[in-house]
């Protein structure tokens, strides 16, 4: 059954890792549901691509992380933060495309 | 020295925190209370501009009730990043509250004053001996960029934070500081496992945010043995479990295995989070790995010119469908007007409702809702020039006549008179590099003075 990545987590958020960089952090509500996912490695460099329509070259890091049951996406900022143009100085308006993400799962 | 007692006091200094948290801190008799005052994150106008990003009266009043408890129980009060930038005016604006503080309050202590700021002059001798490379994805630092910059200041380690505990210092207030080094470095001056003292300052210098519930304006506690530390809230309404430490980790970090700071970076791939009771989580297994050469951070921002904004709205479907060709129609309009004036300027339009949040990232772009907010924006090289075009952009999009229009009235919904406002000056971040030295207190110079 497909399932909205919203019923498996907790906290999808964005955030600035210093001035040139934004970090993606999904946390999961179970460890089972971590490990789904990151079994199958659903959140790979592809959906991010499209989901924020950059190319693989402005990925820096996807990293799973047990302790937390959580996957941390950093992709280069567009913009320094604070550069002509900026929209989010903090970057902490910059997750919503990932909610859009859905999950094949067995029943 | 078997435990090491550290009392975070809030998130930021001036973010605030409730007297009752602070005070059963107290009742465990710290054996530091110590706050880091700032942050990158709200941009770079402040670091370049030379002022504080958390007002004034908030420090004030965050800092009264650290001095007041620190200096009259013996316990040393240490400032991690003045002002939020740590550069010379905002060392110089926090130093002012102290003192305000110490003589209203009638206190005397001994105060280190460590200085962050890096003469351009030191960059530039850096660079040329190749001792500067830029923190990728930053460029190069070139030398026109320096030049321009207005400010750089570096993130002292715990070095200098220890040699000013070495010459008695009972209050420390640092510039730009590595954030958990102003936890970390008296506990290890204690004797205490670096990695540790570390790891614990990176959960402290966020105070409450690591709890659930997380809060940026409350206490947290710390506790450092030998091989382990243990966390935990002062207010009863926060937990910390080990899944809200372990989760702590990756805030604003890009990767939460291995974490870089001046000197070395700390490797938690063996950090192990256990629950001790039902409000402290605890931490062990991390350690510290030294860099071949030492390094410490540089940050600086150069003014690029005036800011002048315009906010509007419109809610006329046919507008809403031809945003795009409007915005682009009013800038080549703009640039016609002005092209044999000399002003050089960058127009820009935030359409709110269509891509203002995400810009670039922005997945979906066609406008959805039944109305939009615009920002137009003119930076210029003096406030007048980009008044002046801020101006013509507004007027012209007012009445600007595209294709299928009915009402000839006017597009735009202002919601202020006027309906222009200054911003004021423009600054961006310039330098953002790594410096290798040989002596991690070089560039840090202090000064010792009796309040």
């Amino acid at each position: 059954m497909t399932r909205s990545i919203t019923e498996l987590t907790n906290i999808i958020r964005s955030k600035n890792s210093g001035p040139y960089e934004l970090t993606l952090d999904l946390m999961f509500n179970s460890e089972e549901n971590y490990r789904f996912v990151s079994s199958r490695n659903i959140i790979d460099e592809a959906l991010i691509c499209r989901l924020y329509r950059i190319s693989p070259g402005q990925i820096i890091g996807i990293v799973h992380f047990e302790p937390a049951n959580a996957i941390k996406v950093t992709i280069a900022r567009p913009l320094c933060s604070g550069d002509l143009g900026e929209t989010d100085v903090y970057g902490a308006q910059q997750h919503a495309p990932l909610l859009s993400i859905t999950v094949d799962m067995p029943e | 020295m078997q435990e090491y007692r550290v009392l975070s006091a809030t998130a930021i200094l001036g973010y605030g925190f409730p007297m009752a948290s602070f005070e059963e801190g107290l009742t465990r008799n710290p054996h530091l209370i110590a706050v880091d005052a700032g942050s990158t994150d709200p941009g770079p106008y402040y670091l370049g501009a030379g002022v504080s990003f958390t007002d004034r009266g908030a420090v004030k009043r965050d800092l009264e009730a650290m001095l007041t408890a620190g200096v009259n129980r013996d316990i040393p009060v240490v400032i991690g990043t003045a002002g939020g930038s740590g550069a010379d005016r905002h060392l110089a604006w926090c130093r002012d509250i102290i003192l305000e503080i110490a003589k209203e309050q009638a206190l005397h202590f001994r105060m280190a004053v460590i200085r962050a700021e890096i003469p351009k002059e030191e960059v530039r001798q850096a660079m040329g001996e190749g001792r500067v490379r830029p923190l990728s994805p930053a460029p190069e630092l070139e030398e026109e960029t320096l030049e321009q910059t207005a400010a750089i200041v570096a993130q002292m380690g715990i070095e200098p934070i220890i040699r000013a505990l070495d010459e008695g210092a009972q209050v420390v207030l640092a510039g730009r500081c590595y954030d958990p080094a102003v936890f970390a470095a008296p506990a290890i001056r204690a004797g205490f496992d670096h990695a540790l003292a570390v790891h614990m300052g990176k959960i402290l210098e966020c105070a409450a945010i690591a709890a659930t519930p997380g809060s940026g304006s409350d206490c947290m506690f710390g506790t450092l043995y030998r091989d382990s530390f243990d966390v935990e809230p002062l207010s009863p309404a926060r937990k910390c479990t080990t899944l809200s430490v372990a989760a702590h980790t990756l805030y604003e970090k890009t990767d939460p295995y291995l974490l870089p700071g001046p000197g070395g970076h700390l490797d938690l791939r063996e950090t192990k989070f256990t629950q001790v009771s039902d409000r402290v989580a605890r931490v062990s297994g991390s350690r510290y790995v030294k860099s071949p050469r030492y390094t410490i951070k540089l940050e600086g921002a150069r003014r690029i010119g005036y800011r002048t904004v315009s906010i509007a709205g419109a809610r006329d479907p046919v507008l809403l469908q031809r945003i795009d060709e409007i915005t682009q129609g009013v800038r080549e309009r703009v640039k016609d007007n002005f092209k044999s004036s000399g002003i050089a300027y960058d127009l820009l339009f935030t359409i709110y409702g269509c891509d203002g949040v995400m810009g670039s990232l922005e997945p979906l772009r066609q406008v959805e809702g039944h109305e939009i907010g615009i920002v137009i924006e003119a930076v210029s090289d003096t406030q007048a020039h980009a008044d002046t075009i801020c101006a013509a952009a507004r007027s012209t999009m007012l009445h600007y006549g595209y294709e299928g229009r009915r009402a000839t009235a006017g597009n735009l919904a202002f919601p202020y008179s006027p309906s222009d406002f200054h911003a004021g000056e423009v600054y961006v971040f310039s330098v953002y590099h790594l410096m290798e030295v040989d002596d991690p207190c070089a560039y840090f110079p202090m000064t010792m003075e009796q309040v």
